[in-house]
C-alpha cells in the first residue's frame, strides 16, 4: 500500500470534521484549515517512518488541536474559551486518540458548511470552499472540475476566507427566522454544483462526474447531520434520480441522449430506490410542498416508469403547477409547458410556449427554441421547427447539444422534402 | 467507484446466533459513521443458509440443479454486505479497516471488493440492449 495515498484517503475521510473543531477553537475558517493542513504534513512525514497510528482520524485531530492550541498560546489569546479547552484536556497526553462525540461533531460540520455557503460570498466562491473544506477536495481538482487554473481557485479560496473573516461571520447554526433563508443558501450551493456537473454549459464533456458525486455525498452528509429539514432530503432525492441517470444520458459515441430516449436499463436502480427512499422521508416530514420535494416528485414519476410511454404527465402538469406556485420562473412555465404538452397534446404546449417568447429572461435561453421547435415538429410544422433548432442549436456553447439540435434541424428539412 | 465490504459468515452466523448487543452497537455506530461521510449506499444482513437454495448447473446447457440450504462450508458464506461510494481504492480500505469485528470470536472475515462500472461490464449496445428487455421483463413480472 502507497502510504502517501492512504493518507490522502485519510484527509478526504477526516479533514471536514477536523477542521469543523478547529474553526470552532480558533473561530478563523482560513487558519483552521491552515492549521488542520500543518497536522497533515506532519503525518505525511512521521507515518512513512512510524507506520500508521491505530486510530488516524484521531491523531490527526489531536496534533491539529494542539497546534491550535500553541498558536492560541502564542498569540497570548488568554480569554476564557481558551482556558476552558486547556482545562479540558492536557494536549499532549495524548495516548488516548481524541475523538468528539458523534453528535457534537454533527453540529460543527453543520456550522461549517453554513458558513461556506454564507451569503456574503459569491455563488463561485460558496462552491470552491465548500468543495475544499467540506468535500476535502484539493485545489487542482476543482480547478480541473470547473475546467479553470488552479491559480483562478486559489484566489478564489482566498478571497473568500478573508470575506468571511472580514464581515465576522458567525461560527453557528442561523437560528429562527434566519434559518430559512440560509438553509435554502446551502442547498442552492449543492445543487449548483451538482448541476454543473450534470449539464456542463460548455465544453464538449456533457457530464463532469465528480462534481456530482461531490454534491451528492455533501448532500447525503446534510441529510445526516440536518435531518429534521424537508428540504435537505428533497434536496437529496432529486439529486439520487438524476444521478441514477448519468450511464444512459450519453451514448457509445459520446452523443446526449434525451430523457425519453434513454435506455432504462442503464439506469442506476440502486440510486433511484435511495432517491424514493429520502422523497420517502419528506413525506414523513410533511414537507411535499418544498420546490427542491416537488422537483424530486417529479423526477420520481420518470424513475418509476418502467418504459417511456408509461410516464405519468398528467400527474407531472400538475406537480408543476405547484412548482409554479412555490417558486414560479419563466423555466418552470417552460417544463409545464412541456408535461402539458405530453398528457394532453402540442397544441396546449405551444400555447405557453408562445407567450414566454416575450419573456426577456429567455432571451439567449437554447431550450426555448429547442422545445418550441419540438413541438411545432409535433405538429407538422416543420419550417418553422427547423428554424427554432437552428436557432436553439446557436445558442448553445455546449458542442454535443449543438449537434443534437442541428442533427433534428435537418431531420425536419429532409423529412419537410 | 463502489466498493462492497462482504462479511463472511460463521458457524454461529449459520446457526442463527444474533450478535451481542456490543456488536450490534459496534455495527450501527460504523454505519452511522458511513452514512454521516456521506459514502453508505446500502447495508444488509442475510438470513443464514439454512432458508436458502442454490441453482447449479452440472451440465453445460442442461437443466438447473436446486439444492436446499443448509449449506455445510460457513466460511465459502456471506452473511452481509455494505455497498459503499468513495474516491479511491485507498479510502474503500479505509473505511474497510474501520469497520468492526464482525463476529467478535476471531472467526471475523471481511472482503472488500471493487463493483464493476455499468460502461466496464459491457460497451456494445446489443447487449445493452438485452439488458433494457430483462429489466422491462423484470418490471413487468413486478406489476
Amino acid at each position: 500500500m502507497d502510504t502517501h495515498r492512504t493518507i490522502d484517503a485519510i484527509w478526504r475521510i477526516e479533514s471536514s470534521r477536523i477542521i469543523a473543531h478547529l474553526t470552532r477553537m480558533v473561530r478563523d475558517i482560513g487558519l483552521a484549515e491552515d492549521l488542520a493542513q500543518d497536522a497533515l504534513v506532519t503525518a505525511l512525514e512521521r507515518w512513512p517512518e512510524t507506520g500508521m497510528p491505530e486510530n488516524p482520524g484521531g491523531w490527526l485531530m489531536t496534533v491539529a488541536k494542539r497546534k491550535a492550541l500553541d498558536m492560541l498560546r502564542r498569540n497570548k489569546l488568554r480569554d476564557r474559551k481558551y482556558e476552558l479547552i486547556g482545562r479540558e484536556q492536557e494536549p499532549w497526553a495524548d495516548s488516548e486518540p481524541d475523538v468528539p462525540e458523534p453528535g457534537e461533531v454533527g453540529d460543527d460540520l453543520l456550522r461549517l458548511i453554513f458558513m461556506t455557503c454564507h451569503p456574503v460570498l459569491s455563488p463561485e466562491a460558496r462552491v470552491a470552499l465548500t468543495l475544499r473544506l467540506l468535500g476535502g477536495l484539493t485545489t487542482a481538482e476543482i480547478a480541473h472540475a470547473y475546467l479553470t487554473s488552479e491559480a483562478t481557485v486559489a484566489q478564489r479560496i482566498v478571497r473568500a476566507k478573508r470575506t468571511l473573516s472580514a464581515t465576522r461571520v458567525a461560527f453557528e447554526i442561523p437560528q429562527g427566522p434566519e434559518l430559512k433563508p440560509r438553509l435554502s443558501s446551502v442547498l442552492e450551493v449543492i445543487y449548483l454544483m451538482f448541476n454543473e456537473g450534470y449539464a456542463a454549459t460548455s465544453g464538449s464533456q456533457w457530464i463532469r462526474p465528480l462534481l456530482c458525486q461531490e454534491a451528492l455525498r455533501i448532500g447525503r452528509i446534510l441529510a445526516e447531520i440536518a435531518p429534521a429539514e424537508p428540504e435537505v432530503h428533497g434536496l437529496v432525492a432529486l439529486m439520487e434520480f438524476q444521478a441514477s441517470r448519468f450511464k444512459a444520458r450519453v451514448d457509445q459515441r459520446g452523443e446526449p441522449v434525451l430523457l425519453m430516449d434513454q435506455n432504462r436499463g442503464l439506469w442506476d436502480y440502486l440510486l433511484i430506490r435511495r432517491g424514493f427512499a429520502a422523497l420517502e422521508r419528506v413525506e414523513q416530514l410533511g414537507g411535499m410542498t418544498g420546490p427542491y420535494a416537488i422537483q424530486a416528485a417529479i423526477s420520481a414519476c420518470h424513475a418509476g416508469a418502467p418504459k417511456a410511454e408509461d410516464t405519468d404527465w398528467i400527474r407531472i402538469s400538475a406537480l408543476y403547477e405547484a412548482l409554479a406556485q412555490v417558486s414560479p420562473s419563466p423555466i418552470v412555465e417552460l417544463n409545464r409547458a412541456v408535461a402539458l404538452s405530453m398528457a394532453f397534446g402540442p397544441e396546449i404546449g405551444l400555447e405557453i410556449v408562445d407567450i414566454l417568447q416575450a419573456e426577456p429572461s429567455l432571451k439567449g435561453y437554447h431550450l426555448l427554441p429547442s422545445v418550441r421547435g419540438d413541438l411545432l415538429f409535433k405538429l407538422g410544422r416543420l419550417d418553422e421547427a427547423c428554424q427554432e433548432f437552428k436557432r436553439a442549436a446557436s445558442l448553445t456553447d455546449n458542442q454535443r447539444e449543438k449537434q443534437l439540435l442541428l442533427s433534428r434541424a435537418a431531420e425536419c428539412a429532409s423529412s419537410g422534402e | 467507484m463502489r466498493f462492497m465490504m462482504i462479511v463472511k459468515a460463521t458457524e454461529d452466523s449459520e446457526a442463527g446466533v444474533l450478535p451481542s448487543k456490543e456488536q450490534l452497537d459496534a455495527m450501527m455506530r460504523y454505519n452511522m459513521e458511513l452514512a454521516r461521510a456521506g459514502v453508505l449506499l446500502a447495508a444488509d444482513g442475510l438470513h443464514p443458509s439454512s432458508g436458502a437454495i442454490r441453482i447449479s448447473y452440472p451440465e453445460p446447457g442442461g437443466k438447473p440443479k436446486v439444492t436446499d440450504g443448509p449449506f455445510t462450508e460457513a466460511k465459502e458464506l456471506i452473511a452481509g454486505y455494505t455497498l459503499i461510494e468513495v474516491k479511491s481504492r485507498e479510502e474503500a480500505i479505509e473505511w474497510a479497516m474501520r469497520m468492526p469485528d464482525p463476529h467478535g470470536y476471531g472467526a471475523g472475515q471481511i472482503e472488500l471488493r471493487q463493483v464493476f462500472e455499468p460502461t466496464e461490464l459491457t460497451e456494445d449496445p446489443e447487449s445493452q440492449a438485452q439488458q433494457y428487455e430483462m429489466r422491462e421483463h423484470i418490471e413487468r413480472q413486478k406489476r
